[in-house]
């Protein structure tokens, strides 16, 4: 067949396939029902109609020209889901819990590297108050000494609401940041989350001995409890998903390298999904809750607790199926 | 034997999708660009928001610490793999089977940025990007992402010259394509540069004077007068 009877005889149909690809990628496609279900099998054959062209040699703009459509088309018609923003809910329930539960052996790493490291420290400075400069210079640690002097605090009088704000911006900005560089670092065999997690939990080792030793345990220790239980479980998690990246690039098993990073970095990116969601309610809770002085120290106690408690049981428990559940869902498939 | 760096990515239909991986040049210039929207619109939220005092602070390290991670993921899910930046220097990010890039894997890649950044300027990802055929920095090798160049828009040919002759049949669909080629550079030729291109296929296509000849065909094969 020649080229012109070959265009003459089909430009119809790749031009209605043109319609629906343009159509397809506008943000608003108006393309339903009947249309889109043609737009397959239209697909297929404008593959077929290039492979024909070029097979046959027919000039080089035409083939370009279908080549260009294949292209777009292939684009559309195998384009991924975008679960994220629909399955938000879902995520939060049981997604991301169970995922913790399945990972739990890099979270028990990480969990150990933040805190063995940091109740050493916290040991070895009431032991010998002189190590924390080891850590932190002299004017850090002063600041530290100032921020929770209970002498500096007004005492039934809470910080102005726009002094919350700023913080909360501080807080987000500064320990998500933390966090996004504690998972990322993780890629370079693991090194880099190991170290931000030691790091990490040797200066809060440090300033916890440190203020312990200068008697201002009740202001620190009410002041931390309660926005502690999220952000330190947080820098854990993302801290595990870093390790997972390391682990797979160190032990890829049956895989290529890189296929075995790609394969662990789509799930320790569900884990950094969760941690920014947990982040965001530490910070909300740092700049609201925990710097609020009305309150009395075993109210900030009480409350921190339940908030360790909460974010435990969380984890452990939800989005596990219910006994009676299971047993009916497994009747069910019977 | 054409030079480059194009890719083909067979498809489940059998049909080969060419695309031309963008190296780190190409790449680092889009990302100073966007370094600089970046700085401008730092720079416009600190003066309005410090008019509102603290809040306003807050307000500010927050959309800050927004447009540090998030401003690249935001467009490249939004706008088909392009940040600003990309789009000018026309490139964009997909996932490596040629789809669009999705939320997941363009956040892996920007969160990995900090990594692919060490020591300093990039170093690491240029490092990663020599080691492997799609120019991947490590963000890219993890979430499964590169990035290419965008495909030129098909251009409405026109080539100075009328009639129609027709193509030998023995010439491939690529020596059509130097043929093309050829007809949309003699632009930027001067006319003796183009007569000796042309008559190095004179042996071939026997004509009365060959870029007359070369440029007729190119007509035909774009179905032109």
């Amino acid at each position: 067949m020649k080229q012109g009877q070959f265009e003459q005889l089909y430009q119809p149909l790749w031009h209605v396939l043109e319609m629906q690809i343009v159509e397809l990628e506008k943000s608003d496609g108006q393309l339903k029902g009947d249309e889109l279900a043609s737009f397959a099998s239209r697909y297929r054959r404008l593959c077929h109609f290039h492979a024909l062209a070029r097979d046959r040699h027919y000039s080089s703009h035409l083939v370009d020209k279908l080549g260009d459509l294949v292209v777009r088309g292939h684009q559309q018609l195998y384009r991924r889901k975008q679960p994220f923003f629909q399955q938000f809910i879902s995520f939060i329930v049981a997604g991301f819990p169970r995922l913790v539960r399945e990972q739990q052996a890099y979270i028990w790493w990480a969990t150990a590297l933040l805190y063995v490291p940091g109740l050493l420290m916290f040991l070895a400075i009431l032991w010998q108050p002189d190590l924390v400069y080891t850590i932190a210079p002299p004017d850090q640690v002063s600041n530290f000494e100032e921020m929770y002097d209970p002498a500096n605090r007004t005492l039934g009088a809470a910080r102005e609401s726009d002094t919350n704000v700023q913080m909360f911006g501080y807080y987000i900005s500064n320990n998500i940041g933390v966090s996004f560089r504690t998972f990322a670092s993780g890629i370079l065999f693991g090194v880099g989350s190991i170290f931000f997690l030691v790091f990490n939990g040797l200066l809060m080792g440090a300033v916890a001995g440190h203020l312990t030793n200068a008697q201002f345990t009740e202001t620190f220790f009410s002041f931390v409890v309660g926005h502690g239980s999220f952000e330190l479980t947080a820098i854990c998690i993302s801290g595990a998903a870093g390790l997972k990246l390391g682990h797979a690039l160190l032990a890829p098993g049956n895989f290529t390298r890189v296929e075995s990073l790609k394969r662990a970095s789509k799930i320790a990116i569900q884990l950094v999904y969760g941690v920014i969601i947990m982040l965001v309610i530490a910070a909300f809770i740092e700049a609201f809750w925990s710097s609020n002085n009305i309150l009395l120290p075993w109210q900030k106690y009480l409350v921190g607790g339940f908030l360790w408690a909460l974010v435990i049981g969380y984890l452990v428990f939800s989005g596990r199926q219910l006994r009676g559940e299971s047993a009916s869902a497994e009747r069910g498939s019977l | 034997m054409l030079l480059d760096t194009r890719q083909s990515l067979e498809t489940p239909e059998g049909a080969l999708l060419p695309l031309t991986p963008a190296g780190f040049g190409v790449r680092i210039l889009a990302q100073i660009l966007d370094i600089l929207i970046r700085f401008g619109i730092t720079t416009v939220i600190f003066i309005v928001l410090s008019l509102l005092g603290r809040m306003g602070m807050g307000m500010a390290l927050i959309l800050t610490f927004l447009l540090e991670w998030f401003y690249p993921v935001f467009f490249e899910v939004a706008r088909n793999g392009r940040t600003p930046g990309k789009k000018w220097m026309g490139i964009r990010v997909v996932n490596d089977d040629g789809t669009p890039i999705t939320f997941g894997p363009s956040l892996l890649r920007n969160l990995l940025r900090v990594v692919d950044f060490l020591p300093m300027a990039y170093l690491t990802g240029i490092i990663a990007s020599l080691c492997n055929r799609q120019f991947k920095r490590l963000g890219d090798l993890a979430a499964g992402s590169m990035v290419i160049y965008d495909a030129p828009p098909l251009r409405e040919p026109s080539f100075e010259v009328r009639g129609q002759l027709p193509v030998p049949a023995d010439f491939s669909t690529d020596e059509q394509r130097a043929l093309l080629a050829f007809a949309e550079r003699s632009k930027y030729l001067s006319a003796e540069r183009q007569s000796e291109l042309a008559t190095i296929l004179q042996p071939v296509i026997h004509a009365k004077d060959p870029v007359i000849a070369i440029k007729q065909m190119a007509n035909t094969m774009v179905g032109k007068q």
